[in-house]
């Protein structure tokens, strides 16, 4: 198979509130300047394009038509879109480097979540005729997920409030984050998880600190392939594993303290070789239940730069994952790094990157066709 | 290095406007029950599911994909979910068929539906939320303007979409799964029925339908184990310009030529209307048939009505336009694109019946959507070229 890596990675900054339409175009259109600009490539360098994005986010039909005005699309370009996070377009984005269809290829992934009322607005995912109907909001069903876990003594709050901490913490270093630019937190982590757990629930068992800000934002990876992203990175993000799946979108028919889906993906991507991990998790007992699910161990060091709890800009957060994982290899913090990001209620849907240091060209360690 | 792949089978429901008796997941199980039936195989024989549709607020359920998994077959797999407007069901082949071109699967499933009857495509259209430009609701009135266009450029007689209607009514009547099935349809009838858009009479504008379609591909491994004919990929394309802006042709888009043209060079066809045996064509009202015959490349600009006037487009014609009687005769909008599709994979392995184009070995299938922006189409045959 052709090697193919991330070359580039660029995100808006998270807020709670943009200004933006829900269209996308104004977040968009600053962060493929910067990335453009990082990677001295122009639209006309790139052979495929491809975008995740809702209508039920955006409050109207064909919201990702308009996004295509953030690209400058004329003359035409190869071009496509999914309803789903932007990391999924990525993964199309690959396909198309594979096919040798592009050499080069950008997905970006964009969501204004603070356009409607978000937990309302995810509840019209459930079954249509059966569950939408008694609007259980996605907060709640969170909470039942994390209930499920603490009655099975698989994990407590305070484990819960000790990943909202760390969290935080390295929120506050991330500048991109919602969380840097409006607080909290103590800095102590051992005075602030008691702090935490001192405070009232939204959604018994989950407090505020449990769950993901509502945010407003985008994101936008490039990809290339193997002699282009030599001569493009010094250090590109080779993707040795590239895999998701999905449970079933019936609640009642899942073992919601485990995520099958994420388990299988990793697997199959290798997961468990990781020293540093990237994990959507918009609630804090989801990433106690995906570092299980990939089998990762108490020395990778998980969400450096403050995760889905720092900011989770729906449709573009688990691009960020990607894209924040392949910085950790770009810059060289880290030569095995994992990304992962997720999609329906109660993590249903998971996809999971692996991304290496070492040129595969010199190892041989490269995805083969199955 | 680019994989062979091809269609092993095709699957698709009656479309009509109230599919009542079914859920939206039985909707779709009932297309997929046929193309796996179709390609012979079992559902757990497949690797992965792409699913493609049209706005989600067509049926008002948010990633519908979720829901469905079960009903997919999907659970323990990948699942994609496709959405590029009207050409998503081109578009939703394309990425199925790009998972085995890439190497990463064998199997893959796709699937595309539109119920419309769940909720009202008027409404999910006319939202105008602010600092946005509004989709300019109701897909007639938008692209009456651009119809008026072409005859004026053309100067095609006024009667030809009316010979499309009726043709591609006829053609409906031959395919059993069609919504209208209309034998007797004429020219004479399609001129008296009502005005809606000038020049788009009733007869020539599509319905709303409830339907799902579905889409066995395989690799070159499972298609030569497959004990069927199967339709072989020869070439894909799809290209995106924007809805609006200083210098687009509404009625000869570049995309759509684009598209065409990068189609045809992969395909190794040179002369498309002596190479290609039949077309499935994504005409929601019955003008677009001559003007994508333009854009296509079937015909010079200003040409392509000739075409539909002589009867090359009738299903004994030199270039059979729609024999399945097209979207004039079945629009469940995110399935009229991979129906297209389908359509084409079942001419080339003599599976269309009552419909089949007699001797077709090479057949395009087309799809477009926006504001005439997106653009999808393939070319499948009888052997792997």
């Amino acid at each position: 198979m052709t090697d193919v890596a991330v070359i580039g990675f660029a995100q808006a900054p998270g807020e709670r509130h943009s200004p933006a339409t829900t269209n996308g175009v104004e977040m968009l259109v600053p962060i493929f300047g910067e990335i453009f600009k990082a990677t001295g490539l122009t639209k006309d360098d790139i052979g495929f394009w491809c975008s995740g994005s809702s209508d039920y986010l955006a409050g109207r039909a064909f919201s990702f038509v308009s996004a295509v005005d953030a690209i400058g699309a004329f003359p035409p370009v190869m071009e496509s879109h999914v309803e789903m996070d932007g990391a999924w377009a990525l993964y199309e984005a690959w396909l198309k480097i594979l096919t040798g269809e592009a050499e080069i290829a950008l997905a970006y992934g964009f969501g204004k979540s603070s356009a409607g009322n978000l937990r309302r607005v995810l509840a019209l995912q459930l079954d249509p005729y059966l569950v939408a109907p008694l609007w259980p909001d996605s907060v709640s069903i969170a909470a039942l997920q994390a209930r499920a876990g603490i009655d099975a003594g698989l994990w407590t709050e305070a484990e819960m409030a000790q990943v909202a901490a760390r969290s935080q913490a390295d929120a506050r270093g991330n500048p991109k984050a919602v969380a840097a630019r409006t607080g909290g937190g103590t800095g102590d982590p051992g005075g602030e998880v008691a702090e935490l757990l001192s405070r009232p629930y939204v959604a018994d068992p989950l407090r505020a600190h449990d769950c993901a800000p509502v945010t407003d934002g985008a994101a936008v990876v490039i990809l290339a392939s193997g002699g282009r992203a030599r001569a493009l990175c010094d250090r590109p993000a080779w993707i040795t594993g590239f895999e998701h799946r999905t449970d079933s979108g019936s609640l009642g028919a899942r073992d919601l303290t485990v995520s099958p889906s994420a388990a299988s993906a990793g697997r199959a991507a290798g997961a468990a070789r990781a020293q540093v991990a990237e994990l959507h998790a918009p609630f804090t007992h989801q990433e106690i239940i995906l570092r299980r699910a990939f089998e990762l161990g108490d020395q990778v060091r998980i969400n450096p730069s403050g995760g889905a709890l720092g900011g989770n800009p729906m449709f573009a957060a688990g691009l960020a994952r990607i894209g924040s994982a392949a910085t950790e290899i770009m810059s060289g913090q880290a030569d095995v790094a994992l990304a992962h990001a997720t999609s329906g209620p109660a993590l249903q849907q998971n996809l999971v990157c692996l991304m290496e240091a070492v040129d595969p060209a010199l190892t041989g360690r490269r995805l083969s066709a199955r | 290095m680019k994989q062979r792949a091809a269609v092993l089978g095709t699957g698709q429901t009656q479309h009509r406007s109230k599919r009542a008796d079914v859920s939206m997941a039985g909707l779709c199980r009932e297309a997929i029950d046929r193309a796996l039936a179709d390609a012979g195989l079992s559902g757990d024989q497949i690797d992965a599911v792409v699913l493609g549709k049209a706005p989600d607020l067509f049926e008002g359920v948010m990633m519908p994909e979720l829901y469905l998994a079960d009903a997919l077959g999907a659970v323990g797999k990948p699942l994609l979910r496709v959405h590029t407007a009207g050409s998503v069901g081109g578009a939703t082949g394309l990425v199925a068929a790009s998972l085995i071109q890439a190497g990463v699967h064998r199997r893959v499933l796709a699937v595309a539906f539109e119920k419309q009857s769940e909720s009202n495509a008027m409404w999910a259209l006319s939202i105008s939320p602010p600092f946005s430009m509004p989709v300019l609701a109701g897909a007639g009135g938008y692209f009456a303007p651009h119809i008026r266009s072409y005859i004026r450029r053309s100067g095609a007689p006024v009667h030809i979409g009316a010979i499309v209607a009726a043709k591609d009514r006829r053609n409906g009547a031959r395919n059993p799964y069609a919504h209208l099935r209309q034998a007797d349809k004429t020219t004479e009838q399609v001129l008296a029925s009502p005005m809606l858009w000038d020049p788009v009479r009733y007869d020539e504008t599509c319905p709303s339908s409830d339907g799902a379609c579905a889409i066995v591909l395989g690799d070159q491994a499972a298609a030569e184990a497959s004990d069927q004919p199967v339709a072989w990929i020869r070439a894909t394309s799809m290209r995106t310009e924007p809805t609006m802006f200083s210098g687009k042709d509404n009625v000869n888009p570049r995309a759509g030529a684009d598209a065409a043209a990068a189609l045809w060079e992969s395909a190794g066809i040179t002369s498309p209307i002596d190479q290609i045996d039949a077309a499935e064509i994504y005409v929601p009202f019955s003008w677009f048939e001559p003007m994508w015959l333009e854009n296509l490349g079937f015909a010079q600009a200003g040409q392509g009505w000739r075409l539909t006037e002589s009867g090359d487009t009738e299903i004994t014609g030199s270039i059979p336009v729609n024999p399945s009687g097209g979207v004039l005769s079945s629009n469940p909008i995110g399935a009229s694109g991979l129906l297209r599709f389908a359509e084409s994979a079942m001419q080339v392995t003599g599976k269309a019946g009552q419909h089949q184009v007699a001797g077709a070995r090479t057949a395009l299938g087309h799809a477009y959507g926006g504001g005439s922006q997106y653009f999808s189409m393939w070319v499948v045959a009888d052997t792997p070229g």
